[in-house]
């Protein structure tokens, strides 16, 4: 299945090109970009691994294109997405994220269920892919 | 202002009998407005022969302390610092017999955080009165000492995007249809294609409450099934808006915390169950980390005419303060009243920190929220994928798109629909951040976007003729307005 988190996940993927012109649209608002990963993108977790810090002063999309391609270097087959970041007060969070790289077999989630009373069911939405402890998962 | 000491020939403020309003003190041209004073802007439309002025202390007077004849109770009080003052009386150009009365509340006759005891004093008794052939209430000015008596919403926009974990697009929705009839388990499917085909948000309708064909439990349930499916598929949060309204506030909070216990991240009221009501539901929802959703139910009876009711953006504004998450507030292009510079006040007053006066949109006052996070105002009512490149220039980014029709009628099913509506909301999007004309170019942009996307190109197809081209009735005075 495909994730479709993400400003842009019903678009065919965007090619580099794309993706440097929606850099430039958020280093063009003053919001600094940031990379982060994982293998668990679960809807509610919130916290992919960050690939160093935000590019606070980077003014260029050039350097974030290669901050782009080494990250998917180092971390191949996992999900890596772009987030740009709005700190202007009264917004002081994320103003764009999209994927800028998927891992080859998306594995997707299932529903769990727990039945219970009058008819309702306790719901867990749980991975397909197999678990990898915490901390090592991202080390393969 | 007022004297008590009458010089001769002159009628002393408290003799018995009738006086008029002005000379009571609710008309003082000299009054400064203090920080600290609510301020209401009204259409007056007085009767033949009802002096303007008159007719403007009238209205301070019957929204204040006054009552139709003098009351020697009155020097048992304050009574000038209580009286409401008409400072300003202009007449509205081009419309004859019309006049904007500006009048100041002190913050003293408001009770905190209570927009039931505001209305009761500006909207009280006042819109009835025999002098007057027709008012409105235009806009009004909360001061910061007042707005920060008041909740606010629940979680705002900025929550509410961290919470779904979404960002940089408008949201999409749909409104299950038809809006009578279905059964909960049919109800149900349409929520489930309708997410998993690609939308954020389902919603029931403002008369979907617990009829005979689908008690409100069993909607629930099957609609909770619906969500958890289609994020089990997308790997997106979804929500269902779970209309909780209900005869009394037992029965709303009876099926509130059901939507809650069984993981709805949002609920919906409708605004026909009243001011404290909302007020309770706004903090339930603040209380219990649920996503609260307002329709505008009603509104229409007393937004819409121009010389006689309450204008939305007053009605906005009390629902910012009272503390909802959504809001409906206009979509411009699609069926229902909305002339595009006053729906950008509406959006303005719902979204900004800070709202400047701006008679292009209505706005008669400055109004700072003092950080009062804002409220999502949703676009809902006749319209499609095809109108997505003014959607976005109209609207921006805060908002819901709210799709009904627009999902449910595609011809190859509603998935098809709300696929159609997400990669065209996608592609319109990526066109204006890359800084094209997507305004100029919206219909090449969805034509493009649609020739890897079967949906959108039957979507576009099927729907490419419609519009809703009416002449607005509630328009702003200051200038002529397109229509799209």
């Amino acid at each position: 299945m495909r994730i479709t988190q993400g400003t842009f996940s019903f678009l065919p993927d965007l090619s580099d090109e794309q993706i440097e012109r929606q850099v430039q649209y958020a280093l063009d608002n003053g919001w600094p970009v940031s990379l982060e990963y994982t293998d668990d993108p679960h809807p509610r977790n919130g916290y992919w691994e960050m690939c160093g810090l935000p590019m606070f002063d980077i003014r260029d999309a050039a350097p974030i294109m290669d901050a782009v391609r080494q990250a998917r270097d180092d971390h191949p087959n996992t999900y890596l997405k772009l987030n740009a970041y709005d700190a202007r007060y009264g917004r002081q969070t994320t103003a764009l994220s999209f994927i800028v790289q998927r891992p080859a077999d998306e594995p997707g989630f299932h529903v769990e269920r727990q039945g219970s009373h009058d008819r309702q069911q306790r719901y867990t939405i749980a991975r397909n892919a197999a678990l990898i402890p915490i901390g090592t998962r991202d080390r393969s | 202002m007022a004297t008590t000491v009458p010089t001769a020939g002159e009628r002393n403020r408290f003799d018995a009998g009738v006086a008029p309003y002005a000379e009571m003190g609710y008309y003082d041209a000299d009054y400064v407005p203090k920080d600290t004073d609510v301020l209401c802007a009204f259409r007056v439309t007085p009767q033949e022969g009802v002096d303007p002025i008159e007719a403007a202390a009238a209205v301070a007077g019957e929204s204040s302390t006054a009552t139709w004849t003098v009351v020697w109770t009155d020097r048992l009080t304050a009574h000038e610092h209580y009286q409401a003052k008409a400072y300003r009386v202009d007449p509205i150009p081009g419309t004859p017999g019309q006049y904007m009365a500006y009048i100041a509340y002190d913050l003293d006759l408001f009770e905190e955080g209570s927009i039931a005891n505001l209305t009761s004093s500006i909207i009280g008794n006042v819109f009835g009165f025999k002098a007057l052939k027709a008012l409105r209430l235009e806009d009004m000015h909360i001061p910061t000492q007042y707005v920060k008596t008041f909740q606010g919403p629940a979680h705002g926009i900025v929550m509410e995007r961290e919470y779904l974990n979404k960002f940089g697009r408008p949201l999409l929705g749909a409104t299950v249809k038809p809006k009578l009839g279905l059964s909960a388990r049919n109800y149900g499917r349409v929520v489930y294609e309708a997410l998993r085909g690609g939308l954020d948000f389902t919603k029931d309708d403002e008369n979907i409450n617990s009829q005979p064909f689908m008690r409100w439990r069993d909607r629930f349930l099957f609609c909770m099934e619906a969500v958890t499916r289609a994020e089990a598929a997308s790997g997106e949060i979804k929500g269902h808006y779970m209309n909780v309204t209900a005869a009394d506030m037992e029965s709303m909070y009876e099926r509130a915390e059901f939507a809650k216990e069984i993981g709805s991240v949002i609920v919906m009221i409708d605004l026909t169950v009243g001011y404290t009501a909302m007020q309770s539901m706004a903090k339930w929802a603040r209380r219990n980390g649920v996503i609260l959703h307002l329709h505008r139910a009603g509104h229409s009876t007393y937004t819409r005419q121009k010389t006689h009711g309450v204008s939305f953006r007053v009605i906005a504004k009390w629902c910012r303060l009272i503390g909802v998450d959504h809001v409906h507030a206009g979509t411009v292009v699609g069926k229902l009243e909305g002339d595009p510079r006053t729906t950008a006040g509406y959006y303005d007053t719902l979204r900004e920190n800070f709202v400047p006066l701006d008679p292009s949109k209505g706005i008669y006052f400055d109004q700072g929220w003092a950080s009062m996070p804002g409220v999502m105002p949703v676009a809902s009512g006749g319209i499609h994928a095809g109108q997505m490149h003014q959607l976005l220039h109209l609207l921006g980014e805060d908002v819901v798109l709210q799709f009904g029709g627009g999902t449910i009628g595609h011809p190859d099913g509603i998935a098809a629909g709300a696929i159609a509506n997400r990669v065209a909301l996608e592609a319109m999007v990526l066109a204006r951040n890359e800084g094209r004309d997507y305004l100029g170019n919206g219909p090449a942009i969805l034509e493009d976007a649609a020739k890897s996307c079967a949906p959108l190109a039957r979507a576009l197809d099927l729907w490419k003729d419609i519009s809703f081209n009416y002449e607005s009735t509630d328009t702003p005075d200051a200038v002529a307005t397109p229509s799209y």
